[in-house]
Order: structure tokens, then C-alpha cells, then sequence
């Protein structure tokens, strides 16, 4: 009994002096996605250590650059933000990243993080090199209730019945279709809207299988012609940035947004209640699925035993329950493990979890093909979808660039 | 600083006995040492390795594994790359005579011996000491449909009035001339203005004896006179050009129609660090600084072959 | 001697004063150098008007008139408030960086550039015309081109991440158009007094010190105000080769104007623009005299 005390004394006595800054980079700057990061500071300060904040606005495309010279300039940061997948890869297999296994053992995440696919991700040559915080799926359909409730129709519930009602909507002087003009966006919408169009099981011999026959083939370019209509609806976005276009939905001006559940971050923090104001239609409410993609942090090598300890103290902290439903919570994505309650959780995060304990999932586009492949497609679809440009010719070039990713 | 001495020291032994070639002007070598490694470790350098590292598939980070010529292939099989080339173009040679016959002509006008020369010059000189993001931001601004130039017209009762130009593809390299020649031309004017004022009263009492037309004067005498007032100003403007990239970013992202307004230096950057394909975005880094060369060259063959200078 | 050469720049436009007379070539010149004027204006008017105006204003009114109701908010927003992930203190946190960044950089670029220009000028040795080409050569590579080159050349030599590195990094992008304003400068000082100094048996750096500098303070103020204005505004090197703690005003800049939460606050973006371009400006304004008169004093003569 007096041991006990003893060291818990001993214990609050130590902290101040074991408390050890790390910083931290980060392209969370929206307003949902700042105050989940938020979560994550908190729960590290109040474990003892100092979290230094280094966001970086502008998206992955300003501040991944920043984050790999820093890595690779021999300075980093005490850990960092990926979208887990490839995008690390090299940077682990030079050496740069520390090895997480120990802790990843001692906290049992084999068992307790779910979907496994996770992991993987974070896994080279049988060692674990990032934490992974959420899962993210792109492929919702947002739509504002309002508009709707307006013109006098249904809320569509789902993808074939919001383009049969497009005409209306856009006759009540309002955007069917929110898209904003960052390439990434366009490639997200493509995506969402081939498992809609072509279902799961194309989706999947494209992309996991990687048979580049179905890619060319006609249930492909069926999709590319339905994605040429797709894009008349929004002829009339002419926002940037994707909560720009989110915000048109929230504000009512347009009717519906192709987007990631991150979005779901901006509708709270606006105030807006799930299914009253606004309705969310995971696979675009036609294929009930998930794709396994999100964020995974990764600890570059220090060189400073305190600071490692640090680094593996913080990539525990993030796969803590607590800390899982805290985030997201707030960032509206969904936590990486099954073993926790997200009873606070709203309609639209619920129906994601049940997707989730269903198992329908697939990998995302970032496991699936490396930036380079993405970036090309991204090149591509925001060209096809903001121009004119010919179905048939889009859909070669689509198939040519997946072949450099073979 | 020990300037004196250090200047001293070489006199007193060339003084002494005859000093092999590479010593004389020891100090100037000396002191071109910062320039001598810039030019050679940072801009040669960095320019071969450059060059080396786009005959390679290296992703993320560098590596030696050499494909020969795939990057270029594909690079010049990208069309957003040879759109890029073509934007760049139209957009270089637009804002060149732009920029040159407008900092021309407004020098000709602030040198007929105005009055409030001192505010005009402020006026025309300031937006120079703002970033190009800080430009394309206010721009973008002022180019809102909703907000700007068109929704003002529109709200005075001209509702058919459309001014739009970064949304529509045609447009947009015509908004970001906008922005550029605003940010630039101030300058150019200063650069000219002080070219103008550098030639002799004489040469324009000549010309008036001789009776030949003010204008005439300008274009036969004055401006071949200020041939490297042109030559300093070129090299500006044109590395300025070359380097575009904060001003689209900052205004367009590269759309609208997803490629409309993309520059070279877009790609490098989106290929070199988005896409983690260091030899692509290398490869198109090589064919800019061909370019550069190519018009550089006779450049420097003008300037230092040609005539000696003192 | 500065005095001397001061005045010799200052000359204006020569001749007598122009009488004041309503002509029409008058009314052409200043109605054309009026709606000239307007255009540089324009954007001035816009980014002040809107800095000073309220959300609900800049959302219902028009970006030209003047606002209604004058509020501060925006400014003191920008400056202190406005948030990037957790940081909610705005520009303040970055003015002192930039500043520390700033001066190191224009004095070490400047002090380089200006014995490059009279090496080449008044020493040339064998090959200093190519290295100058290889220089010019340089000003049109895109930034972005060399930054991997670049982060490899500071890794290795311990600089990576450091004040200095930046500072030598802004120093050798500075060089080529310094060192060409530079060399034309003192390519227009009379040969006879470099003459006349060996003569009398200065060396390099006295002819530079005792010469050169005392006649070419025009010239420094153009560079001066060439490389504030740069340097000041630089996001990427800042951000590349810096850490955090050292990061200029311009990120948190790029980091106001690009987290949007929401909608885009106009206003207060447009009062973090002009704060952080408050300190060129302010150089413009003050030495703008200068600067035109720098440039006329020979920086562009061949």
C-alpha cells in the first residue's frame, strides 16, 4: 500500500520532467478536422507529454512535400500524417521510420484492430511502422434535405434516383451536384460513381485483382459515359476546395455532394442535424460498402532515446480506446477498432459501423495504386469532368495509366 | 573588416618576384568564391543531377536505376503536360509584350516631365512588393462572378453582363494576364523610366535640330540605345515566366475545364512530390531547362562573344 | 562622396518646369496615367474595403463600396486569432521569424552579390563571364526544380532545418539578378577611378571599400528593397527548410487563406494579406524615391 502510493507520487513528481515535445504535422485544417486533431493533442498533454502542433493547410498535395524533405533532410518531426498505403513506403524502406512493433505487441493491436487490412498497410516485411487512427470511405452521397423539401419530392435514396431527379432540381434554379475543382475531388467521384454504376465486383477485379481486361472493357465504359452525363450536373460548382463545395450543400445551393465521410465534420460544426437537415447514402446508396482507406501516422527516427519513447507513448495513445472515440467523434470518420462504444455516434456514423461489422469491404484507391497512378487519374477525371472531353477517349487514357501502376 | 590587408598582401609579393598566373587577382578570386560554388555546385549541380536522376524511375526518393528514355516518353504522351507547354507559351509571349510596351510606354509618359511624378510611380511600382499569392488572392476576388467586376455591373442594371474569365477555359490565361501585368509592369516601367533618364540631352537636342519627330526618335534612336536596359528587363521577366506558378496556384489551381491555366512548373512540382515520381517530374524539369538554354545561349553568345566589354 | 552621387542620381527629368496649361496632349497624359492608376488602385481599395467589413457585409454587398459599418474585427483576427489545427494566434506568431529570417538574408545576399557584380566588372579572370552566364542561367530554374538538390546539399552539409540554411539558401536565388543589377551598376562607374586607385596602389578590397561602396549606395537600396520584398514573401523555402518554430509569417498566411472552415472569410484574409505585405510596402513607400532613382543611377547600363 505505501509502495503503491509511493511510486504514484514518484509518478506525478516524474512527469513534469519526462514531459517531452513532439511535434506534430498534420493537414487537418477544416473546421471539423481541427477540432478532432484537438481531441489528439488533449489526450497527449494530459498523458504527460507536449504536442506541438505543426498543421499545414492547403491539403496532402502542400504538405506531404513539406513533411517528406523535412524526413528525408534529416530533421523531422516527432511524428507525422499519411493516408496509409504507399504513399510512406520508400521512406520506411529507407530507414527513415521507427519500428512500432514493440508497441503494437504490447498493445495487442493484431486482435484488436479491425478490419486487419489496417494494419497490413502499416506492416513491411512483417514489421509495423504506423498507427492507424480512422477509416475513411469516399464514396457518400450528401444531400441537402431542404432543397428537396422545396421543389416538393422525395429525398432521393440513392444515386439513380438523384440523377433522375436532377432536372428538377435544377429547374428549382439550384446545383444538382456539388464538385469542387481540386483534381482529388474529381477522382473520389469517379470512384464512388463506378461502384454505383458497375457494382462492387467490377470494382474489385479492377482494382485489387488488377485485370486490366475488365478495365477496358464495357461495363467500364459505361461508367465513363454515365460520369460524361454526370458531369453536366455540375456544370455550375465553381468552388476550389471541398468543404467549399460541402458548404453549398449545407447553405442549400446545391442539391447533393459526392464526398468522403469527412465531410460529415462540416455538417456538424454547421450545426446541422443527420436526417432532418441533411441525408447521407453510403455507396451511394446502392452498394452498402467501405472502403478501408484513412489516416495512419508515422514516427520518423529521432536519434534521441527520450523522444522515441515519446513517439511510441503517443502511437499507443492513438489506438487507446478513449482516444478512438474522442477523435472520431468529431472528425465524423470511423475508429479502427470494433471493441469500442460510439453509442454518441449519429445517424450517418452509424450506418457507416454497421457497414464496418458487416465486413463489406474493399481496399482503397491509395492501398490499391501508388500516387503516381493516382495522381494521373486525378489529372484526367478533373480534365473529363470539367470539360467536354469524348467518354471513349477518357477511358482509354484511364486504362493506359492504371497500366503504368502494374 | 581587414580589407586593407588582405589587399595589400598579394601587392607586396607580386612586387617580390614574378607569381604564376592563377595568383594574380588572388583577392577577386578569392571573393568570387560564394559566386564560383553557386554557379557551379548549386546551379550546374544541381542542373546535372537533375538531368542524371530523369534517366531513372526513382519514386520518392532518388534512385539509380536507370530506364533510358520512358519518362520522356511519356512525358511528352501526357496531355497535360503539352497543354502546360501551350499555356505557358501563349501566357509568356502575351505577358512579354505586355509588359514591355506597357513599362515602355508608361515610362515615355512619366518622363514628359509630369508633375506628381513621385505619387504616380508609388501607384505604379507598389503591387511589386506583394506576393503572387497575395495577387492571385485578391484577384480571384475581384474576378468573383458573384462578388467582383460582373456582380457590380450586374447589381447597376447591366444583368446580361458577364465578366468571368478565370471560369471559362478560353478566358482564364487572359485573368491570369491580368494579375501578372499588375503585379509587374510597375517595375519594368522604374527599369525603363531609369533607362530613359539615363541617355544624354544631347542625343534628343540633336534630334529636334535635325527635326525628326518625337516618336521616330524613340523608335530609331532612344530605344536600340537602351538595348541593355531591354536585356536586364527581358531576363526578368522572362525568368519570372518561366517560374510561373505561386500566381495559378493561388487563382486557379491549374482549371477551370481541369487543365486550362496549368503551367510546366505545375507539373514538376504535382509529379515530384503528389505523385512521388521523382523521374517524371525531373523529366519535365530537363526539357524547361533546355529551353532556357536554348534562348540563352545566343544570349550569351551576344553578350560576351560578340564584342568585348569593359 | 555618397552625397555627390546622390545628387547626381537624383536628377529628375531635366529642363525647365512644364507651364501649367490645360493642352491637349496634357489632358491625353494624365487621363491616360489617371485610368492607369486606377487598375494599380483597384485591388488596393478592394483588399482595405473588405478587410474592413463584416462577414454579413461582404456576403450581401459589393466588394467596391465602402463598408457601412467599419469593424476591426478581420485585423485583429488575422493577427491574433485566426486559427491553423491548434495554433490560434494568427500572423503574430511569424512576424518576429520573418523578421529574423528576413534581415540575415538581404545583408548576406546583398554583401555577395555586390563583390560578384565588381569581380566581373573591374577582376575579371579567366572564366568569370561563364560562371555569370551559369548564374543568369540559374534565375530561370524554377524554385521547385532544385528543392531535392537542395535539401541533399543541406543535409550534407549540417545545415538542414537551420536559420543558416535558410539564409544561404535565399542567398544563392538571390545572386543572379542581384549580381546582374550589380555588374551593370558598376560597369557605368568611370574606368579612370579604378585606374586611378591602382595607381595609387589599392588592392581588391580597398578599391571596393574606399571606391565602389561610397559611390553605389543607389544600388543598394534597389537591392535592398529587390530582396525585403522577396525574402519577405517567400513561402516555400520557409516552409521547406525551416522547422516550425522558425516559419515566416507567409505560412501562416498560406495556412489562413487556405483552412477554410466553412466559407471563406474575405475579410479577414484580405487583412492578413495586407499585414503581411505591411512591411514591403511600408519599405516601398518609404524608400520608393530611392529606388527608381537607383535603378536610374546606372543599375541598367550595360
Amino acid at each position: 500500500m505505501r509502495l503503491t502510493k509511493l511510486t504514484a507520487l514518484l509518478a506525478t513528481v516524474a512527469m513534469p520532467a519526462m514531459a517531452t515535445e513532439l511535434e506534430v504535422t498534420h493537414w487537418w485544417t477544416s473546421g471539423g478536422e481541427a477540432a478532432a486533431v484537438a481531441e489528439l493533442a488533449k489526450a497527449f498533454d494530459a498523458s504527460g507529454d507536449k504536442w506541438v502542433d505543426g498543421a499545414i493547410a492547403g491539403g496532402g498535395g502542400t504538405a506531404r512535400p513539406i513533411m517528406i524533405s523535412r524526413i528525408t533532410g534529416g530533421d523531422p518531426m516527432g511524428a507525422t500524417q499519411f493516408n496509409h498505403g504507399q504513399q510512406a513506403l520508400e521512406l520506411v524502406e529507407a530507414g527513415l521510420m521507427l519500428d512500432l512493433t514493440d508497441v503494437a505487441e504490447a498493445n495487442n493491436w493484431k486482435e484488436v484492430i479491425f478490419p486487419s487490412t489496417l494494419l497490413d498497410a502499416c506492416t513491411v516485411d512483417g514489421r509495423i511502422y504506423c498507427a492507424p487512427v480512422n477509416i475513411h470511405s469516399p464514396e457518400w452521397l450528401w444531400l441537402s434535405n431542404k432543397v428537396y423539401e422545396d421543389i416538393g419530392i422525395p429525398v432521393p435514396t440513392n444515386w439513380n434516383e438523384f440523377v433522375e431527379t436532377a432536372p428538377q432540381v435544377e429547374a428549382a434554379g439550384k446545383t444538382p451536384l456539388a464538385l469542387g475543382n481540386q483534381p482529388w475531388q474529381s477522382n473520389l467521384a469517379f470512384g464512388a460513381i463506378t461502384v454505383a454504376v458497375a457494382g462492387l465486383d467490377v470494382w474489385k477485379a479492377v482494382n485489387v485483382e488488377k485485370n486490366m481486361d475488365v478495365a477496358a472493357g464495357p461495363e467500364m465504359a459505361a461508367v465513363f459515359e454515365a460520369a460524361a452525363n454526370v458531369r453536366k450536373l455540375a456544370a455550375n460548382s465553381n468552388v476550389q476546395d471541398w468543404n467549399q463545395a460541402t458548404n453549398l450543400v449545407i447553405t442549400d445551393q446545391a442539391a447533393g455532394q459526392i464526398m468522403g465521410d469527412w465531410a460529415q465534420g462540416e455538417f456538424q460544426v454547421a450545426g446541422e442535424v443527420a436526417g432532418q437537415d441533411y441525408t447521407c447514402l453510403p455507396g451511394l446508396g446502392l452498394n452498402a460498402y467501405l472502403s478501408t482507406g484513412g489516416d495512419a501516422f508515422y514516427f520518423p527516427k529521432l536519434n534521441d532515446p527520450e523522444k522515441e519513447e515519446a513517439q511510441k507513448r503517443l502511437a499507443a495513445l492513438l489506438v487507446s480506446p478513449e482516444v478512438q472515440v474522442a477523435f472520431n467523434l468529431k472528425k465524423g470518420s470511423l475508429p479502427i477498432r470494433g471493441d469500442v462504444d460510439l453509442a454518441a455516434a449519429n445517424d450517418c456514423m452509424k450506418k457507416g459501423l454497421e457497414i464496418l461489422a458487416s465486413g463489406n469491404l474493399v481496399p482503397s484507391g491509395d492501398m490499391a495504386w501508388n500516387p503516381d497512378v493516382q495522381k494521373q487519374n486525378e489529372d484526367l477525371l478533373v480534365e473529363f469532368f470539367k470539360s467536354d472531353m469524348a467518354a471513349d477517349r477518357a477511358h482509354a487514357q484511364w486504362v493506359s495509366n492504371l497500366k503504368t501502376g502494374l | 573588416m581587414s580589407a586593407t590587408t588582405e589587399a595589400a598582401t598579394p601587392r607586396t609579393t607580386s612586387a617580390a618576384r614574378p607569381r604564376p598566373r592563377w595568383t594574380r587577382n588572388i583577392s577577386a578570386k578569392i571573393a568570387a568564391i560564394p559566386m564560383i560554388a553557386t554557379a557551379l555546385v548549386i546551379f550546374l549541380g544541381g542542373t546535372i543531377w537533375t538531368v542524371v536522376y530523369s534517366f531513372t524511375n526513382s519514386r520518392l526518393l532518388p534512385r539509380t536505376n536507370f530506364v533510358g528514355f520512358d519518362q520522356y516518353e511519356r512525358l511528352w504522351e501526357t496531355s497535360r503536360w503539352l497543354i502546360s507547354i501551350q499555356n505557358l507559351m501563349f501566357y509568356g509571349v502575351m505577358s512579354l509584350v505586355f509588359t514591355v510596351t506597357m513599362g515602355f510606354v508608361l515610362a515615355v509618359l512619366m518622363d514628359q516631365k509630369i508633375r506628381f511624378e513621385d505619387t504616380f510611380r508609388t501607384i505604379m511600382l507598389y503591387p511589386f512588393a506583394l506576393s503572387f499569392i497575395v495577387t492571385g488572392l485578391v484577384w480571384q476576388w475581384i474576378l468573383n462572378p458573384q462578388f467582383g467586376i460582373q456582380g457590380v455591373v450586374r447589381d447597376m442594371g447591366w444583368t446580361s453582363f458577364t465578366f468571368d474569365p478565370l471560369n471559362n477555359p478560353q478566358t482564364v490565361l487572359y485573368g491570369l494576364l491580368i494579375a501578372g501585368l499588375w503585379q509587374g509592369t510597375g517595375f519594368v516601367m522604374c527599369l525603363m523610366l531609369a533607362g530613359l533618364r539615363g541617355i544624354d540631352e544631347d542625343i534628343w537636342k540633336a534630334a529636334r535640330v535635325d527635326g525628326i519627330p518625337t516618336w521616330k526618335t524613340y523608335v530609331v534612336v532612344i530605344i536600340p540605345m537602351m538595348r541593355p536596359v531591354f536585356i536586364t528587363t527581358l531576363v526578368i521577366v522572362a525568368s519570372g515566366i518561366i517560374r510561373l506558378y505561386d500566381l495559378v496556384v493561388a487563382m486557379t489551381s491549374g482549371g477551370p475545364g481541369g487543365n486550362a491555366s496549368q503551367v510546366p512548373a505545375m507539373y514538376v512540382y504535382d509529379y515530384m512530390f503528389q505523385a512521388q515520381n521523382l523521374g517524371q517530374g525531373f523529366a519535365a524539369s530537363t526539357m524547361m531547362l533546355l529551353s532556357v538554354l536554348i534562348v540563352l545561349i545566343p544570349w550569351a553568345y551576344l553578350e560576351f562573344g560578340g564584342k568585348k566589354h569593359g | 562622396m555618397a552625397d555627390v552621387s546622390m545628387a547626381a542620381a537624383m536628377t529628375g527629368p531635366r529642363g525647365a518646369k512644364p507651364k501649367k496649361r490645360l493642352t491637349g496632349r496634357n489632358i491625353m497624359l494624365y487621363g491616360t496615367l489617371l485610368v492607369v492608376c486606377l487598375y494599380y488602385l483597384l485591388p488596393l481599395w478592394v483588399m482595405v474595403m473588405t478587410s474592413l467589413k463584416g462577414m454579413p457585409e461582404v456576403r450581401m454587398g459589393n466588394i467596391f463600396s465602402p463598408p457601412v459599418e467599419i469593424t476591426f474585427q478581420p485585423w485583429v483576427k488575422a493577427w491574433a486569432e485566426a486559427c491553423t489545427g491548434l495554433n490560434c494566434d494568427g500572423l503574430s506568431r511569424g512576424f518576429w521569424n520573418s523578421v529574423v529570417i528576413t534581415v540575415p538574408s538581404v545583408i548576406l545576399s546583398i554583401a555577395i552579390a555586390s563583390v560578384n557584380g565588381y569581380a566581373l566588372i573591374n577582376w575579371k579572370f579567366k572564366g568569370s563571364d561563364v560562371f555569370f552566364t551559369i548564374l543568369i542561367f540559374g534565375s530561370f530554374i524554377p524554385y521547385q526544380i532544385m528543392l531535392y538538390p537542395i535539401v541533399i546539399l543541406l543535409r550534407e552539409a549540417g545545415l538542414y532545418g537551420s536559420l543558416w540554411g535558410l539564409v544561404l539558401v535565399h542567398s544563392v536565388f538571390g545572386m543572379p539578378i542581384l549580381t546582374l543589377l550589380f555588374r551593370n551598376y558598376f560597369s557605368s562607374i568611370p574606368e579612370e577611378l579604378f585606374k586611378a586607385a591602382r595607381v595609387d596602389g589599392a588592392g581588391f578590397w580597398g578599391i571596393y571599400f574606399r571606391i565602389m561602396l561610397p559611390m553605389s549606395l543607389p544600388i543598394f537600396v534597389v537591392a535592398l528593397i529587390l530582396q525585403v520584398t522577396g525574402i519577405w514573401n517567400d513561402f516555400l523555402f520557409g516552409v521547406v527548410y525551416t522547422k516550425p518554430d522558425l516559419y515566416p509569417m507567409t505560412v501562416q498566411l498560406n495556412n489562413i487563406v487556405n483552412s477554410v472552415q466553412g466559407v471563406k472569410e474575405y475579410n479577414v484574409n484580405m487583412a492578413a494579406t495586407l499585414l503581411t505585405g505591411l512591411v514591403p510596402l511600408v519599405v516601398y513607400f518609404v524608400s520608393g524615391k530611392l529606388f527608381v532613382r537607383g535603378i536610374a543611377a546606372g543599375a541598367v547600363k550595360g
